[in-house]
């Protein structure tokens, strides 16, 4: 058995609910303090919250390891201790070895500095040696195929262009352990195609790997062994196998047991009358290879959100986000007075076509039942579109929208062509 | 390649025992790690490098800025505080006695506004990657640097063209130089963590740096200040600084003996204050910021 490198044990960390959202301002303490000294010797009671509760976990030299999870479960904040960001506010770990994190892809990149300058201190910020950067340099370039544009401020560069060169100056990044949190669901299709592949090679290495995703064909194809986060604690802890199966089929059961409907992303009062979503599939067109949460063809599509109503809706408000990759949201709506019955319903969108470029896509939903908030659901799994691509064929000159468009030529007589120029003025 | 490294062995530091870190929740007041800064020293440099770098490409003339500031600042001076308002100089041509105060003052209020604002400004690298926080404030303060010996080449020019010959007492002007740099790290140490957990410090900030400049001998001499109250104004380190300066470039005036060692003595204070605060920030400052 390889030495153990990770050992942690019951992790906890608590939050203060708006710390986070809303930073303190000096002269509200400063009145509050003129108004009441004695008030700031008492301690403000604050509403907390944990983000991750009592979790222990050993992890060994050379593992890759998987963390799922949905939206809030306590991965990044898993991560973030492990990598000493954050401090916990419970428990202790010890870590063998150098940390190298990568929760973001291009951290400290400066939008004034040169292809070549970032590759410096973004590479010594994520901890190599400026002799380390210096020695792979090139392959670094290579890898990011910039080899005519490094000297060129990345603030010109293209958002593919950097996310290119930010992930290489990372995939060289030889630490003992690796930290990695869902950057490889930047970029385009065949651009985590290629991430990927440099993934698999960090496991064949022999590097201890802790990877957080939210793909869970990614997790299956890189990681031996998986933990679940729920709510900020381990849930299951076994090999990738069992443990996402499990997950996928908790997230997709048709009845969500209560107990975990409280779960991270859903708030509100944990009452058997909520109504909630319980699901999500394409409608149409009908997907011949299984899998109902993949858009292969450009036509018409439906999508399907299945909703459970213990008691009857009335006044009921829907809000519906879609995300992409990145979580810039691309589209919404608003439906409000929603009639339901109690039962079990189908919610039909309907759209001509979604005109998204391939790539991994994510609906969202809060439901509003009167006054208070029934559900907050985020789609699982992803919504993956691999329709053909309409665009340019370099990725980095494609852009969000895959539309069709007709392209012709005509002769146009001179004068008419000036004359029509002249109506715009 | 890339992951598996272009050496043979798969992990680099095999040779070498891997270090052991403890992760446990934030306890006592003071835990510094010298060791540590000094493992992230090339970090360090290259935040230097990134701020001197990003200064002289953005402001579109550069170095001209640099010298012109400072310079521009003492023709105002000269005119204003010299020929309308007859303030003493201690003897010396005004624009050698404004510039001698100007390049340190100068120095000083750019390193402190640069450590106020450096935790704040990298909120994103401190909640993504870490690094002894420490090495920001740091950063600020060295890469002010740059300017100044820039300014300083200046100053020696614009002495030396008024007839003046530095002595011996020009030795002191490293120690007052250090002496500078250690008020804008103390102070800034505070400051910084104070901007992270208030955001509303800024806004305070160049109230602060005028008050500061007119309790420092910038446009006046300190004789200036009435006998009774120069203890109190002896506690303003950069009174000491700035009288140092002016003294040690053109031999002229008194040394600054004691008014140096009680400057040092609250810069001291000030600075071990500085890093117990900033310290209690740092554990918490990804959370905050």
């Amino acid at each position: 058995m390889n030495r153990v490198v990770i050992h942690a044990e019951q992790l906890s960390k608590r939050y203060r609910i708006g710390q986070i959202e809303r930073p303190l301002q000096l002269r509200e303490v400063l009145t509050r303090a003129l108004r009441s000294p004695l008030a700031l010797l008492r301690p403000v009671p604050r509403e907390t919250f944990w983000a991750l509760k009592d979790v222990s976990l050993e992890v060994r030299e050379g593992e890759v390891l998987g963390l799922i999870g949905r939206n809030g479960s306590g991965k990044t904040t898993l991560l973030k201790i492990l990598s000493r960001i954050t401090r916990p506010t419970a428990g202790r770990a010890e870590i063998r070895g150098h940390v190298g994190s990568l929760l973001e892809v291009g951290t400290g990149f400066h939008p004034d500095l040169t292809g070549r300058e970032n590759t410096y201190l973004s590479g010594a910020i994520l901890g190599m040696r400026k002799q380390e950067i210096a020695r792979k340099f090139d392959e670094i370039v290579a890898f990011a195929e910039l080899e005519k544009f490094i000297d060129t401020p990345v603030k010109h560069y293209s958002s593919g262009m950097y996310v290119r060169l930010a992930f290489a100056v990372a995939a060289h990044l030889e630490p003992e352990i690796l930290l990695v949190d869902e950057v490889l669901a930047v970029g385009d299709i065949k651009f985590q195609k290629k991430c990927l592949g440099k993934m698999g090679d960090v496991a064949r290495a022999g590097r201890t790997v802790v990877l957080v995703s939210h793909q869970l064909n990614q997790i299956r194809r890189l990681c031996h062994r998986s933990l679940w986060l729920d709510d900020g604690s381990l849930r299951r802890d076994g090999s990738t196998a069992e443990v996402v199966s499990a997950y996928e089929s908790a997230m997709t059961a048709p009845d969500v047991p209560a107990s975990h409907g409280e779960a991270a992303g859903r708030i509100g009062p944990a009452s058997s009358r909520t109504v909630r979503i319980v699901r999500w599939e394409i409608a149409e067109p009908v997907a011949s290879d299984a899998s109902p949460h993949t858009l292969a063809t450009l036509g018409p599509v439906t999508i399907r959100l299945v909703l459970d109503a213990p008691a009857p809706l009335r006044h009921g408000q829907l809000e519906l986000f879609l995300y992409n990759a990145e979580h810039v949201l691309l589209w919404s709506r608003q439906i409000s007075g929603l009639h339901l019955d109690s039962g079990r319903h189908s919610l039909l969108l309907r759209f001509p076509f979604l005109p998204l470029r391939p790539g991994s896509y994510d609906w969202s939903a809060t439901l509003w039942d009167d006054e208070f908030r029934s559900d907050r659901w985020d789609s699982f799994p992803s919504m993956l579109v691999a329709t053909e691509s309409l665009q340019h064929p370099l990725d980095e000159l494609s852009g969000p929208l895959n539309l069709p468009c007709e392209f012709s030529v005509s002769p146009t007589p001179l004068i008419a062509a000036s004359l029509r120029g002249n109506e715009l003025f | 390649m890339a992951f598996l490294g272009t050496s043979t062995a798969p992990l680099e530091h095999s040779a070498v025992p891997s270090p052991l870190f403890h992760i446990a929740p934030q306890r006592g007041w003071l835990e510094l790690r010298p060791r540590e800064l000094w493992d992230y020293r090339e970090l360090l440099y290259f935040f230097v490098w990134r701020d001197v770098k990003i200064r002289y490409k953005q402001t579109f003339i550069g170095v001209a800025w640099v010298v012109l500031q400072p310079l521009m600042t003492m023709a105002v001076f000269t005119l204003f505080f010299g020929h309308l308002a007859r303030l003493p100089s201690q003897g010396l041509p005004y624009p050698v006695f404004y510039f001698a105060a100007l390049v340190p003052w100068t120095y000083f209020s750019t390193a402190l506004l640069g450590a106020t604002s450096i935790v704040v400004e990298n909120q994103r690298v401190i909640t993504k990657v870490y690094f002894p926080r420490l090495i920001l404030p740091i950063s600020a303060v060295l890469s002010g640097l740059v300017d100044f010996s820039i300014g300083f080449l200046i100053l020696v020019g614009v002495t030396l063209a008024y007839g003046l010959r530095p002595g011996f007492a020009a030795l002191y002007l490293p120690f007052l130089l250090l002496l500078a740099l250690a008020t804008a790290l103390g102070v800034g140490l505070w400051l910084s963590a104070l901007n992270a957990l208030y955001r509303d410090v800024r806004y305070v900030m160049p109230f602060l740096m005028q008050f500061w400049m007119f309790a420092s001998p910038v446009a006046y001499p300190a004789s200036l200040v009435p006998q009774r109250w120069r203890w109190l104004y002896g506690l303003n380190p950069m009174t000491g600084v700035i009288e140092g300066f002016r003294w040690a470039l053109t031999g002229q005036g008194s040394p600054p003996g004691v008014l140096l060692l009680a400057s040092s003595a609250v810069v001291l204070l000030v600075l071990a204050g500085g890093l117990l605060f900033f310290q209690r920030m740092e554990g918490t400052v990804a959370d905050l910021v």
